[in-house]
């Protein structure tokens, strides 16, 4: 394997994110200076409302920045047009979708919109690209149904599927795993896995599975009061990274397990 | 495979409205035999005078408007609940009917508190529909501006009902100091009625209709997007505001065209997408597009048919005939299905 640690795709400098308020900016992080790899799956952790959306959002450009900038490929975010940055960057939102009679196949088609014509008819290329994603999130046999009968796992898989078949670089998941019990949860970050190693995206995953997180992701952005960290699972964990996650007197982050343990009184 | 299966719906739907064209067009106080009504059509002018002239002056000139009311407002209908992403969002709904009735009426009835400024008496073909269309496109507008505040989709449709209640007190004030006979001839209006149109006012009713709806074509894609959420169109490379805008333009220049013509015409524009999305079982916008023109034509010419009582000489005002029919069917749908999508 040959480590090119130079070729980041996401880049920030001195970022820093919030929501611009009339007296005085409500700022969340500041200074974040982030360098992000080809092929790489990053898990964004931290406990409910430290920001994680607030960052993601940020790097998609739904937010602006309150200062700093974001480089995507080498070049400012800002200077993409929506339509060039929709073949760089596909997401999978938090929100739900609104109660459609799409089938899974249409949704799925949608991703290809960026390449499609004025009248959105599918090539063949696109038609490829929709097999494959379809192929490797292994939803074949859902294809023709509905997506509002589909479990909220399957749902996932065909999101999933969605911002594949857009053929970007970079995906970018919202906790894509909040819904789901603990054996779909898993399923869906082998999958991520699974696609970084076989596509080399590079695919950034909000998450409440610390446990699972640390054991997949190759690296990891950690939020915690005031305070951002970025690096991989053994770096963080050697700078002592996790004990600040969460307030000590209930979880306790055991070291030699590499997870968070209950605290036995 | 998919395809097949809605070809034949198509096909199926294609041959009932060409049915329903005939049926209505054979239909009237005066008896015409189809063959004679064929021929006359054809070009034969050996069919009796009187004839021709009902025919080609007052029964093909109205089943032609039923077609272009019937699918416009059906088209403004999806539109605006694929744009809301609310399956009770329609032009009556979000109060765009009122604000070209607001249009109309500030054209008919204000010529007598504005002096001779607007003359209702010696309007031209274009001053209705630009009257209806502005109207439709201030209250549009004003529920959009309010719409991008709350977001609440729940309360987008609430305050366009709001504005809908609001232009119909200004309709009432401006009534109120009107003279007899212009609240007459804007009530009447206001009954709906598609005959009384001259080819003229077809040519023109026909031309914004055609701009209207090459629009929407060239909005599919953006439509399917938005079946997904704004957010989600966004990453998908949407220009969402503009699309948005266009959207609401297309929506307020039909509805206001056609309520210009025809009067404010209630629950077509609502229950048709419904009925198309039931048929099909799609929520695609290349098959729903096409569903929603021909159904709601369909639909019209037999609120048409029936309007005009067969074997008598009274004709009911089309718009209570398409209230009596489309709220059953919405409440019917509401009752069978349970759920509905967009």
């Amino acid at each position: 394997m040959i480590e090119k640690s130079e070729n980041s795709i996401l880049k920030t400098e001195n970022l820093t994110i919030g929501y611009p308020q009339k007296k005085q900016d409500n700022i969340i992080f500041s200074n974040i200076n982030l360098s992000i790899g080809k092929g790489k799956l990053i898990s964004v952790l931290g406990k409910n409302g430290i920001g994680k959306s607030t960052l993601l959002r940020t790097l998609c450009k739904v937010q602006k920045p309150i200062a700093g900038a974001i480089y995507f490929e080498g070049k400012e975010l800002n200077t993409y047009s929506e339509n060039d940055l929709s073949k760089k960057l596909s997401v999978v939102l938090t929100e739900r979708l609104p109660e459609s009679q799409l089938t899974v196949f249409e949704l799925i088609a949608l991703g290809r919109q960026p390449y499609t014509n004025w009248i959105d008819t599918l090539s063949i290329t696109d038609l490829e690209k929709i097999e494959t994603a379809i192929k490797q999130t292994e939803i074949g046999h859902l294809k023709n149904q509905r997506f509002h009968e589909l479990s909220d796992g399957q749902l996932q898989r065909v999101l999933i599927a969605r911002a594949l078949a857009q053929d970007t670089d970079v995906i970018i998941l919202d906790e894509p795993t909040a819904h789901l019990d603990m054996h779909q949860t898993i399923n869906i970050f082998s999958l991520l896995q699974q696609l970084v190693k076989q596509t080399n995206k590079t695919i950034i995953v909000s998450s409440h599975e610390i446990n699972l997180a640390l054991q997949l992701s190759d690296e990891i952005i950690l939020l915690t009061e005031n305070n951002l960290q970025f690096g991989t699972t053994e770096a963080l964990i050697a700078k002592n990274a996790f004990d600040k996650l969460f307030p000590n007197n209930l979880l306790k982050f055991n070291k030699s397990l590499q997870q968070f343990v209950i605290n036995k009184t | 495979m998919k395809q097949k299966s809605y070809k034949k719906q198509f096909i199926l739907l294609s041959v009932v409205l060409i049915v329903l064209f005939a049926m209505n067009i054979s239909l009237g106080s005066v008896t015409i035999p189809f063959k004679d009504i064929l021929n006359t059509l054809l070009g034969d002018t050996s069919v009796k005078e009187s004839w021709q002239t009902i025919i080609l002056n007052f029964r093909l000139p109205k089943a032609i408007t039923a077609i272009l009311v019937g699918s416009g407002l059906s088209v403004a209908g999806l539109l605006m609940q694929t744009l809301f992403r609310n399956p009770l969002a329609g032009p009556f709904v979000l109060g765009i009917s009122s604000g070209a009735s607001l249009g109309v009426a500030l054209l008919i009835l204000g010529s007598s508190l504005f002096g001779g400024f607007f003359l209702a008496h010696s309007v031209s073909n274009w001053s209705f529909p630009i009257a209806a269309s502005a109207g439709a496109f201030l209250v549009l507008s004003a529920v959009i501006i309010a719409a991008n505040r709350v977001r609440n989709t729940m309360s987008i449709l609430i305050i366009g009902l709001m504005f809908g209640s609001l232009t119909s007190a200004v309709i009432s004030v401006l009534a109120y100091f009107s003279e007899a006979a212009q609240i007459q001839q804007f009530l009447f209006w206001s009954f709906g009625s598609l005959g009384n149109l001259s080819w003229n006012e077809i040519l023109v009713f026909m031309i914004i209709y055609s701009i209207g709806m090459l629009a929407t074509v060239a909005v599919i894609k953006p439509l399917n997007s938005f079946l997904l959420g704004e957010n989600y169109a966004k990453s998908l490379g949407i220009n969402v505001k503009k699309n948005r805008n266009i959207i609401l333009i297309i929506t307020s220049v039909l509805t206001g065209v056609i309520t210009a013509f025809a009067g404010p015409i209630a629950f077509v524009g609502l229950a048709v997408p419904h009925i198309a999305r039931m048929i099909f079982v799609s929520s695609n916008h290349k098959i729903l597009l096409p569903a929603v023109i021909i159904l709601g034509a369909s639909i019209l010419l037999i609120c048409d048919s029936i309007s005009q009582l067969p074997t008598s000489e009274f004709t009911l005002p089309i718009n209570a005939i398409t209230s009596l029919f489309g709220a059953p069917i919405v409440i019917w749908l509401l009752i069978r299905k349970k759920k509905l999508f967009v």
